[in-house]
Order: structure tokens, then sequence, then C-alpha cells
């Protein structure tokens, strides 16, 4: 873990101080330097934006239609904003002098904190549709909770962000219905789709440490908290699609925690590519 | 500006028209704009959905090149504004189907035309993109180029098309501008980077001159599209401007235009430059530039792996309207 290193570090103001008393070094750690918990829950947050982003921009000119470039692209758009801010305020309150774009480009796979689900393969339309509305749903009910944060620039973060998510659900759910009953390969795909990412929904809700740490502090809720809501949203949607809830059953874990699929190494092969080719270069 | 020989329906002169084509000519002379449901000779009809249908299959296979770095732009920002041109230039490709739709084609009729080989795009979309300097170098000359061409057209006959272009072209020069911007970066950057820049220059010069089509000299539909008012300068015109504007661009970079020859012309207030190779312009139109099968496999792939998609989706509008033509029948 890398931020295992910071956690053992006795205390950083002291050293800063020290480091300032020297001469020597002009960065001085932020008042938050030293709550790791948080910044895990930043790049948690972050990350699920960033490597879903990635997914979904994937499809850029590939898509079954026009209108759906250019949804798509919008809402890798979002994605992509909404990591900048998240993972720039993870690295605000790290205080390492680490910037968004450190964080997104010069992290390896263990110490990238997203979900399992996003950073599957997009697989055929159906299945990358069904993936954003089974992440919609979570992330609309996570975000609604941080904009009553104990800590603003959560709180504002999660404002901004939740006015998009709600039309990503808006238009992932739509999309479910619709072509859940659609033809008869539509809903064969669109079943098949939710079979195949069901077992990778049950990580959302899954408490940790850091959970409870930014429940006990105000900033976040616990993820368990947000599955009777995220439940109502999928039972009615899959109804009103004709699809069949999955049984629940064996759950993945491991993104939160940094043990990820082999696909995440393929994703960051191809992501931080130039800026692991041409240290230090400026774009 | 993406269309290039676009063939030109009839030519007549003044003595062979009929009443109705000298009153419509005597509009367009008048700078009137002609709108849909107006009438319009049949070739003058057939002119514009070739060329508007060409520009938006343009705009559509236009994003594969730069979508091919979005996934490894080198920042967030940065591929963030990858993101916006791409989609914009899919939001390009609506309008000007729409446009085209107002002259009684249907998209699926164009995208049909483009699948089978009927309709072209533009030469310049069928070269790979190699490096990250290439999206500097597609944004400035490429989208430089079009907007050479595009700019004019917004005072071009047709109303759809020409308000269409209006709104194209603010969208570009905010491309153009991000381009250069790359440009601006990379050079300035390490040598390495610098490198990149002159090497994505090298590859894109002649390739974004062949952009305005062949000299007029040997163009056989110039003359009646310009009439219409379809098509406002010539290729040579165009293309002259747009290397004079170019040039000292490329100065600034600190970058060097691989033609030999070029040079000022003090007499004629522009740059004498070389021809590009107008045997690989035919080529890559006949289908044999480096990504021509690429581009269009992707864009036939995308069609069909989608086929169940827009099915689907026609089927549940279907299912949709009988359930609310029961539900009334039921309330009656």
């Amino acid at each position: 873990m890398p931020s295992l290193p910071d956690m053992t570090t006795p205390n950083l103001d002291a050293l800063a101080g020290q480091a300032l008393a020297q001469g020597g070094h002009a960065q001085v750690p932020a008042p938050d330097a030293g709550q790791p918990q948080f910044v895990e829950f930043l790049q948690r947050m972050g990350d699920n934006c960033l490597i879903l982003g990635h997914r979904v921009s994937e499809w850029c000119g590939h898509s079954p239609a026009l209108e759906e470039d250019i949804a798509l692209a919008n809402q890798a758009l979002d994605l992509i904003g909404q990591c900048q801010l998240w993972l720039g305020l993870a690295g605000e309150v790290e205080g390492r002098g680490r910037d968004a774009d450190a964080l997104a480009y010069l992290r390896d796979a263990g110490a990238f904190r997203n979900l399992l689900l996003v950073e599957l393969p997009n697989g055929d339309f159906g299945v990358t549709l069904m993936r954003q509305f089974l992440f919609d749903a979570f992330h609309i009910e996570m975000l609604r909770a941080l904009r009553t944060s104990a800590d603003p620039r959560v709180a504002e973060i999660a404002a901004k962000a939740e006015k998009e998510v709600a039309y990503h659900l808006e238009r992932s759910a739509d999309l479910v219905i619709r072509l859940g009953d659609g033809t008869d390969e539509s809903h064969r795909r669109m079943q098949a789709a939710l079979a195949k990412l069901w077992p990778y929904t049950g990580e959302m809700f899954l408490d940790d440490a850091v959970d409870q740490a930014m429940a006990d502090a105000g900033v976040a809720p616990l993820p368990s908290a947000l599955k009777a809501a995220w439940d109502r949203t999928v039972a009615s949607v899959l109804d009103e699609a004709t699809l069949a809830l999955p049984a629940d059953g064996w759950h993945h874990k491991g993104g939160k925690n940094g043990i990820h699929t082999e696909h995440l190494g393929y994703i960051l092969a191809q992501m931080q590519f130039l800026q692991r080719a041409y240290p230090g270069a400026k774009w | 500006m993406y269309a290039q020989l676009v063939k030109s329906e009839g030519s007549k002169t003044r003595e062979e028209m009929t009443p109705e084509e000298i009153a419509f000519q005597d509009r367009i002379d008048r700078n009137e704009k002609i709108e849909p449901k107006e009438w319009m000779p049949e070739g003058y009809r057939k002119t514009l959905i070739r060329q508007i249908g060409q520009h938006a299959h343009s705009e559509i296979v236009g994003q594969l090149p730069e979508g091919n770095w979005i996934t490894r732009a080198p920042t967030l920002e940065r591929k963030a504004i990858l993101l916006a041109k791409v989609q914009d230039e899919a939001g390009h490709g609506l309008y000007l189907y729409c446009a085209a739709e107002t002259l009684g084609v249907s998209r699926d009729e164009l995208l049909e035309a483009l699948h089978s080989g009927k309709m072209k795009y533009s030469s310049i979309f069928n070269y790979p993109t190699l490096t990250w300097a290439d999206m500097g170098a597609v944004g400035w000359l490429v989208d430089g180029a079009a907007i050479m061409n595009q700019v004019p057209l917004q005072r071009t006959s047709y109303g759809p098309y020409s308000r269409a272009m209006i709104r194209i072209c603010k969208e570009e020069s905010f491309h153009q501008r991000q381009g250069y911007d790359i440009m601006m970066k990379m050079c300035a950057g390490t040598p390495e980077q610098k490198a990149m820049a002159q090497d994505a220059l090298n590859r894109f010069w002649y390739p974004a001159l062949m952009m305005f089509g062949p000299s007029d000299k040997d163009s056989v539909h110039s003359a009646q599209s310009m009439a219409w008012k379809i098509k406002m300068n010539t290729n040579d015109e165009l293309r002259q401007k747009f290397v004079d504007q170019t040039v000292p661009q490329a100065e600034y970079l600190g970058l060097t235009v691989p033609d030999p020859d070029l040079k000022w012309n003090e007499e004629k207030g522009g740059y004498d430059f070389s021809e590009p190779d107008w045997s690989e312009f035919f080529a890559v139109i006949a289908g044999n530039g480096p990504c021509n099968a690429e581009r269009l496999g992707a864009r036939v792939k995308a069609w069909e792996d989608g086929a169940w998609f827009r099915d689907g989706l026609m089927a549940h509008a279907a299912k949709a309207s009988e359930r609310a033509r029961a539900a009334r029948h039921a309330a009656e």
C-alpha cells in the first residue's frame, strides 16, 4: 500500500516545521496531511470516475448510432471532470505534492481504488449500458448523501456531480427499459449483461475500516446504507424492462483495496503510456 | 472542408434554362437563401445531397483518427478537451445529416451509401494518427483547412446548410486553437516532443493541402457549383490562402514546412509552394490510403454490431405506442 509510509509518519507538521527551519523544503504539508483514510475515500470516488470514463470513452466513434456517440462522449467527459475534482482534492489532502494528473498517471494498478465493476471490458453495447445503469444507481445515492458531508469540499463536488449523474441515471435506466422490453434479441442481450455484471455489484455496498472512519467523521455515508435505495431503483427499472432480477449470490470484491481484475493493468498501460515513456514532459 | 470532387449536375447557359430555372438563378444571384420546401432544380438538390452528405460522413469518420488517442491522452485536461472535440464532430455530423434530410434523403440512406462505398468522405481521415503530436497537427492543419472552406460556406445559398455551417464554424475555430496549443506545448518541450511535432507536420502537410481537392484547371464541376453558390471559392484560391496563413504559424513554432521550394513571392503577395502528389490523392480516394479499410471497416462494424440496439429501440417505441392506443381505446 503506497500510503503506508504516511500512516506511520509520526508527526508531519513537526517534520514540516523542521524542514522549514532548515530552509530546505518549501513544500509544507497541507493541514489535512495524515488523513490517509480520507485520501483513500477520495481516491475511491475519483478512480471510479476515471476508470469508468476511460471505458466509456473507448466507444467514441464506434457506437450503434450517432446520438449514442454524442451521449457517451458527454458522459465520459462528465466522469473525467468529476475525477479531476476528486483526485485533485485527494492530492491536496494527502499533502505530498501530487495533483490529479500525478494520481491518475503515475500510480500502478495496486494503488487504484475503483470498484471492479467499472474496469470490466465494454462487451457489447448492452453490457456497457447495463454496467452504466448499475453504477449510476449507486453513484447517485452516494452523491446525494455526500451533499450533506461534514467536509464542505466534498459536499461541493457532490453537488456538482449529482446534477450530471442524475442525467446519467435517467438515460441508462431509460435505455435498459427500452432494450429489455424491445425485441427478443435485445431482451436476451440485456438479461445476459445483467447476469455477467451482477456478481460485481455487491462490492459497492461492502463497508470497511475506511468507510467506517468516514461515516464516523460525518464525511460520507456507509456504503451499506445506500443499498436499500439502490435495490428499489434496480428492482423497479428491471421490472419495467421485463428483466428478471438475479438471485443474490457470490460477489467479487477487491477493487476498493487495490486487488483488481487483470483488465485494469491494460487500461493503465494505455492510459499512462505517454507519462511513463516521457517522464517529466509537459503536455 | 470535407467535400472533395463533388460531382455537379447540369450546367446550362441562361438561354438553355427554363423560366423557373432563370428565376431560381436570379434569387441566388440576389443572395437569397433557398429553403427546403421551395422549388429547386433537380441538379441543385442532387449536388447538395452529395456535398452535404460527404461532409457529414467526413465528420463521423473523422471521429476515428482522434478517437484513437482519447484513451492515451497525456493529461486529464487534454483528455477532456479531446473528448469534447470529438463529441463536437459527431454533433456536426448530426446537423449535417439533418440538413441533408431537408433535401429528401434519409440519414439511413446516406449511411448505406457510405458503407457500400458509393459515397466518400474526406481523404484526410485515411491517414493514421501515430503520435500525440498528430492530435496537434490534426487540429491545427486539418481543422485549419476545414475552416478555410467552411467560413465562406456560411454564405452558401441553401438555408439549412448555411445555418449548419454557422454553428460548425464557431466550434471549428476552437478546435484549431486547441490543436495549435498542443503544438506549442510540444515545440516548447523536450527534444523528443519537438521531434514528434516536426514529424507530425511532415506527415500531415501534403495530405492537408490535398483536402482542397485537385487544381481548378482539372476540376470539372466547380463552375456550376459556384454559380449555385454551393461552392464559394476555387480549390486553388483556398489552398493558397491556407498556405499563406499556415507558414508563419509553422515558423512561430520553430518547425520546418516539408517543402524545399516554399518561398515568399512578393509579386503575388503569397507563397509559392509545391503541389501535393496528386497520384497519392487519387489512390486514397480510390480506397488505397493507409487507413481506408480500417476507417470504413470500423464504421460498418459499428453499424452492424449496433443493429440489435436500434431494432430494440424501434420495437419498444412500437410497443409503447400500441399500449397508449389500447389505453385510450379502453378509456373511451
